[in-house]
């Protein structure tokens, strides 16, 4: 057998990375998320489609516990998350992105990444010893920029950086984490269609043995990316399968795609 | 010379270790010089050195981690009862004292900052100004043990280290003053600097991204509250050393306020900027009181309204606008 086709039965055969069993959540009457099944084995590339209201961020909300579920529960590596605070999810390698920059805009792009490396080798609390760690950080971080094609903006503030290139450190940051599962929240919002291209490449280069949802409203790039496309409406899993499935599904095209005449 | 050092000065990097080391040398060499230069002032320059150390801890806590607290002068007050009741009723050994009222003022901060930090913006502010008040009037209430509004009198310190006794002219009192000052801007110097003073930095900016990185925020929060409130407690102890009494004053809201000004008079996230703050502030209230003791604050607040109307950065922003045009002359002057 050849590696890659042993990757392959590997992710075939593996448990799920992430696993959601049946996760609810209303806001009064408004139902964001009823009776949700996904799995989301090893290597995953899924895509989270659906109209504007659907659902989506509420989902990633309550999947990185920014939001408490009515019911349901999340397990990672088989193990109930349902728990734990944002932060120590985070730590278990459940990492997200965000839809709205969500960056220290006061500081540069470099650090942005090397703190959430301190982050994750666990030095986040050194106070007075931390010369040669600090300094692996801010090499790593060096590095993972220049890999984002950032390598020349590493020492600007964030917000003096485009938006584009923003939206390309959030998920710079993501990655320098290490993460088991990343939830990628439109990583293309609000970039203007021409610059769009960095992000496409970006994406296409990602890690393979992470599991990646994305959630985009840029047809092209989910349809791309993606290897199975789930559909979402008012809270619900309307259908999944595999791009062409879903660009062929009668009832996608009319609460979805029938809107944009491809 | 040694190699390191030339090359730092041949090439310029971006860090300029070599201007940041002048930096330094420059306040630290004024402060020493005032105790040559200035011994008839002594008394007013321990008081400016405490409060440096007073604004300081509060420019960790506000200025660094964005926690906003109109209670800081609890922790002064705390530190400052503590030292005094110690010389009284323990030891009088200063070092001792000082080392006790430090860690009571710490302790006190993480118990009330575990009870509060959860909450933010005006009910923190609140929050705050409510213990602030608490501590306040637990201080006025015990009376046989505070003095209430008498103060605490009766304080009598043994001599530094067992070798320097505390004059009448308090050469000791600000040589003190002054080391214990260094090594807490020492400490915050490099601690500030940390991968844990970066992530406050961050807390400060950005709640949401710091989750999202995986930081204990609440835990942070409650660390740098409960180091800024140690820091106070040793500038409340310094003062209760230093003057040997101890009045409700120490920890009236008034003071909370005044160690508020005093960081915003300066600049806050400069540590330095509590240097220039307290300094302007204890010499123009006491020049100012001399010629008008009543209409003094009036000074005080033209002078905080200039600068906040005025200067983005405090007094600090002058100091980094004349520090920037001098380079530029240099450049000027000295063509490549």
């Amino acid at each position: 057998m050849s590696d890659a086709e042993a990757r392959h039965a590997n992710t075939l055969g593996a448990a799920p990375v992430l696993s959601v069993r049946g996760l609810c959540k209303s806001f009064g009457a408004l139902t964001v998320a009823q009776d949700i099944e996904l799995d989301l084995p090893g290597g995953a590339r899924i895509g989270l489609i659906g109209p504007n209201g659907a659902g989506k961020t509420s989902f990633v909300n309550l999947l990185t516990g920014m939001l408490r579920p009515d019911a349901g529960s999340v397990l990672l590596e088989d193990r109930a998350i349902d728990r734990l605070r944002p932060e120590l999810r985070v730590r278990r390698g459940l990492v997200r992105t965000h839809q709205i920059n969500t960056l220290l805009a006061e500081t540069p792009a470099l650090e942005n990444v090397a703190i959430a490396i301190a982050e994750r080798k666990r030095i986040g609390w050194r106070m007075l010893r931390y010369g040669t760690g600090w300094r692996a950080c801010l090499d790593e971080a060096e590095a993972r920029l220049a890999a984002m094609g950032l390598g020349d903006d590493r020492l600007r503030l964030v917000r003096e950086l485009p938006y584009g290139k923003q939206r390309l450190l959030e998920i710079a940051i993501a990655l320098a984490l290490k993460p088991r599962v990343l939830l990628l929240d439109e990583p293309a919002a609000g970039v203007p269609a021409g610059e769009t291209r960095a992000i496409h490449e970006q994406l296409g280069d990602l890690p393979q043995d992470v599991a990646i949802l994305m959630i985009e409203h840029d047809m092209d790039l989910v349809f791309r990316f993606a290897r199975e496309i789930v559909v979402m409406v008012q809270g619900r899993v309307l259908t999944r399968g595999s791009p062409s499935e879903i660009a062929n599904d009668d009832r996608v095209r009319e609460v979805y795609l029938g809107r944009r005449v491809r | 010379m040694n190699p390191e050092r030339s090359r730092a000065t041949r090439s310029p990097p971006a860090e300029k270790p070599h201007a940041a080391g002048w930096g330094h040398l420059l306040p630290w060499t004024a402060a020493l010089a005032f105790y040559f230069l200035g011994a008839d002032f002594l008394g007013l320059g321990t008081n400016a050195l405490i409060m440096v150390l007073f604004a300081l801890s509060l420019d960790l806590v506000l200025g660094y981690a964005g926690i906003i607290t109109m209670g800081h002068a609890a922790f002064f007050g705390f530190g400052a009862y503590a030292a005094g009741l110690c010389a009284i009723h323990v030891t009088n050994d200063p070092v001792t004292g000082l080392l006790i009222a430090t860690a009571a003022a710490g302790i006190l901060g993480f118990v009330t900052g575990t009870l509060i930090l959860h909450t933010k913006g005006v009910t923190l502010m609140m929050l705050t100004l409510a213990i602030g008040a608490l501590v306040a009037e637990v201080a006025n209430h015990l009376r046989d043990y505070t003095g209430g509004d008498d103060g605490l009198h009766g304080i009598r310190m043994a001599p530094l280290l067992g070798a320097f006794r505390f004059d009448l002219w308090g050469h000791t009192a600000y040589l003190y003053t002054l080391a214990v000052l260094l090594a807490w801007f020492a400490l915050a110097w490099r601690i500030m600097r940390s991968p844990f003073g970066r992530s406050l930095d961050g807390i400060r900016q950005n709640v949401r991204r710091m989750r999202a990185i995986g930081t204990p925020v609440w835990w942070r929060m409650v660390a740098v509250y409960s180091l800024g409130a140690a820091m106070a407690g040793t500038a409340g102890a310094l003062s209760a050393q230093t003057t040997r009494a101890v009045g409700l004053t120490a920890l009236e809201l008034l003071a909370s306020g005044t160690v508020l000004m005093v960081l915003i008079l300066g600049g806050t996230r400069r540590l330095y900027g509590a240097f220039a703050g307290a300094v302007v502030y204890v010499v123009v209230q006491d020049f100012a009181a001399q010629v008008d003791p009543f209409r003094w604050m009036f000074v005080i607040g033209a002078l905080l309204m200039a600068v906040v109307l005025f200067l983005e950065n405090g007094l600090m922003g002058i100091i980094d606008f004349a520090a920037a045009r001098a380079r530029s002359l240099w450049r000027e002057q000295t063509p490549r």
